[in-house]
């Protein structure tokens, strides 16, 4: 019962991933393939948790945390290098 | 237990539905600007949701499940709050059904030249 639910849960977040990166391939701006970025990144957190769940092992959160962690700095720098830029 | 983890179970799903979701906008949206609102605020609250189901299943990975909960819950509306704001000093459009934009108007009081046009 728990196993079926979060196998949908995995689905529906994989699902969400792809459709971010229709909008990190097709997106006009620099800036519009930056938010895809973060929105895919923040997806595959929920992601790790749920394959730490699968796999039974509580070292994969540590992974989850390093990978938001890079997220967040690489959106701040982009954003940084947009007004600066552009 | 069981129910428990049948709790936890829908809770996780409840924020994977919402990380759809907030994907669909990101898709669905006319504007940088609509995206960033419905992808960041959707995709936050689906992240802590899933983490927080985890937590029924496993109460011993309590500690963990909830520094990553902080942490996406502080880090990523920061992300994006910088994200629009040098995004709109660098001029990325409008979209063409905007009616009101009080930045604008505020930049021209304090006597900036604002570098949007999209009106």
């Amino acid at each position: 019962m728990v196993n079926t639910i979060l196998t949908i849960s995995v689905v529906l977040i994989l699902l969400s991933v792809l459709l971010s990166l229709y909008r990190f391939i097709k997106g006009p701006n620099t800036a519009d393939r930056v938010i895809a970025f973060d929105v895919m990144t923040i997806a595959s957190i929920g992601l790790i948790a749920l394959i730490a769940y699968f796999a039974n092992r509580i070292v994969y959160l540590d992974v989850a945390v390093v990978y938001g962690l890079l997220s967040f700095i690489g959106v701040i720098v982009v954003a940084k290098f947009l007004e600066k830029s552009l | 237990m069981e129910i428990l983890k049948i709790i936890g179970a829908v809770i996780t799903l409840m924020g994977s539905v919402a990380l759809l979701l907030g994907a669909l906008g990101l898709v669905r949206m006319p504007d940088l600007y609509n995206r960033i609102q419905t992808g960041t605020k959707a995709s936050t609250f689906g992240t802590m949701l899933t983490l927080f189901g985890l937590v029924f299943i496993f109460p011993g990975w309590t500690g963990k499940l909830i520094i990553l909960i902080l942490f996406v819950g502080i880090s990523n509306p920061v992300s994006s709050h910088v994200l629009a704001r040098n995004a709109y000093r660098a001029g990325v459009p409008l979209t063409g059904k905007t009616t009101v934009d009080r930045l604008a108007e505020d930049m021209e009081k304090k006597n900036v030249e604002p570098k949007n046009d999209a009106q």
